[in-house]
């Protein structure tokens, strides 16, 4: 034992494996996969999670109760365990295997509609009920109403926490590790054990993943600044009640 | 499709039943979130802490805070698992439990700092003036005014960073300490009646997830501040 830090192991850090070659034989292809399944996960996860919130405000009680069954059962299972839920049942569903990429894709999709069904509908009921009652005035059936004047607002209002959980996805995606899909975890650890450098793998795996999630949430805190800066009045028709 | 529950009787070929392994398994995915939790509030009450002093204390909790929220929980797992012990060889003497337990707590000790760092923000200036006024240097402002205020506000938050502990607990299977998902994926590679062993493996995270919510709501309205509203 040598002291806390020795410098000799330090010493055997080397980077010089990590050149273009490995990043477009190994990374390239998982960097995109991690990319691909957050962007379609977040875009039809919004989507499934307002038809959800939409659910769960409804006047129906067995609609609404499906509704908060399904968010929060997914909400209190760990993610790692819903992703082998759905690598485990969509074979014996459809009747024939499927890729763990195409199994992610899924199962990131569903999940996530459930955490964007909670934001949703924070932002449909943070819209003012006037809103509604004037659009119904003006004679707009309840559809026309909650497409054309509710959720354009509700979506708005909760622009900055829906970004925000798109990050979060963002580093979650790692976690399809579980059923071995080739996400950008994946690749650097296919490098690093092809080289045998996972040490330096690793590394750059964490300092990539943080200078991405960094970078979108600084533009995300400064979008949030914006929005409370310039919508200070708009906030204040919106909100007509807010002190 | 009908359910063969008598798969959890069967012998693992160790010696035990699966049924046992299972209940071990739940243990360890409770001890790991129990010392993590832990770890999580010590180390997230001094970082937000920090994050409302002046100089760079304000910026080393800050880098803190930046550093455990992006980077993903599995990877800071394989930095405390694979990197680490290369660079620290001190850290070679450690179990993997022990470095879940490190990875786990310190990832959730950021998400506590801000909590934390949020209650003693809402406090109105006034009490920490008047603390000062009274002539308390400024740990004692700390720890008789601010701190007693602020932790009992960042309580219900903390609440639900207990549940989310739980389930975070499950990217362990990564680094092969014996818990549910780790057993939930051995046991369905072994005997083939996945649908059960996740059930049952899911059963156990909820009834977990459920039973803290309600011990620590207790605790909640017993240490709530007397006139606050949040």
């Amino acid at each position: 034992m040598n002291g806390l830090f020795s410098l000799g192991s330090l010493g055997n850090i080397d980077f010089s494996f990590f050149n273009w070659l490995l990043v477009r034989d190994f990374l390239l292809q998982g960097l995109l996969f991690s990319l691909a399944l957050t962007a379609i996960a977040s875009i039809g996860g919004l989507l499934l999670g307002t038809l959800l919130a939409i659910a769960r405000l409804s006047q129906r009680r067995w609609l609404s109760a499906l509704s908060a069954g399904y968010v929060n059962g997914m909400r209190s299972i760990p993610l790692v365990m819903v992703i082998l839920w759905f690598f485990l049942l969509i074979p014996l569903i459809i009747g024939q295997p499927i890729g763990a990429n195409g199994s992610a894709v899924i199962t990131f999709t569903a999940f996530e509609a459930a955490y964007f069904a909670e934001i949703m509908r924070a932002g449909i009921q943070s819209v003012s009920p006037g809103q509604r009652a004037a659009a119904l005035a003006l004679g707009l059936t309840p559809t026309q109403s909650l497409r054309r004047v509710e959720l354009p607002q509700a979506i708005r209002n909760m622009l900055p926490v829906l970004l925000t959980q798109t990050i979060i996805l963002f580093q979650d995606t790692s976690l399809v590790y579980a059923i071995g899909a080739y996400d950008l975890l994946k690749g650097f650890d296919t490098a690093g054990k092809n080289f045998n450098r996972p040490v330096e793998a690793f590394l750059l795996a964490a300092l990539l993943y943080f200078v991405i999630s960094f970078s979108l949430s600084s533009c995300v805190r400064r979008l949030h600044a914006r929005c409370s800066q310039s919508g200070s009045q708009s906030l204040s028709l919106t909100h007509g009640t807010s002190p | 499709m009908t359910f063969e529950w008598q798969v959890l009787l069967q012998d693992t070929g160790a010696g035990e039943r699966y049924l046992d392994w299972l209940l071990s398994a739940w243990g360890w995915t409770l001890a790991v979130s129990a010392c993590a939790w832990v770890l999580a509030c010590a180390c997230g009450a001094l970082i937000g802490v920090l994050r409302t002093l002046p100089g760079w204390w304000r910026s080393l909790g800050t880098l803190w805070v930046e550093g455990f929220r992006n980077i993903p929980l599995l990877v800071q797992l394989f930095l405390w698992y694979h990197v680490l012990p290369a660079l620290m060889p001190a850290l070679r003497e450690l179990s993997g439990f022990m470095l879940v337990v490190l990875a786990l707590g310190l990832f959730t000790s950021a998400r506590v700092a801000e909590q934390v760092r949020a209650g003693i923000e809402s406090l109105p200036r006034g009490q920490r003036l008047a603390a000062q006024a009274l002539g308390l240097r400024l740990p004692q402002v700390y720890r008789h005014v601010l701190l007693p205020q602020a932790l009992r506000l960042a309580l219900p938050p903390l609440t639900s960073e207990a549940m989310s502990i739980i389930k975070n607990s499950s990217v362990a299977f990564a680094v092969s300490v014996s818990e549910l998902t780790l057993f939930a994926m051995q046991a369905q590679e072994e005997t083939s009646r996945g649908v059960e062993i996740y059930l049952a493996v899911t059963a156990l995270y909820v009834i977990s997830a459920f039973v803290i919510n309600r011990l620590l709501l207790t605790l909640e309205q017993r240490l709530r501040l007397p006139g606050a509203t949040a």
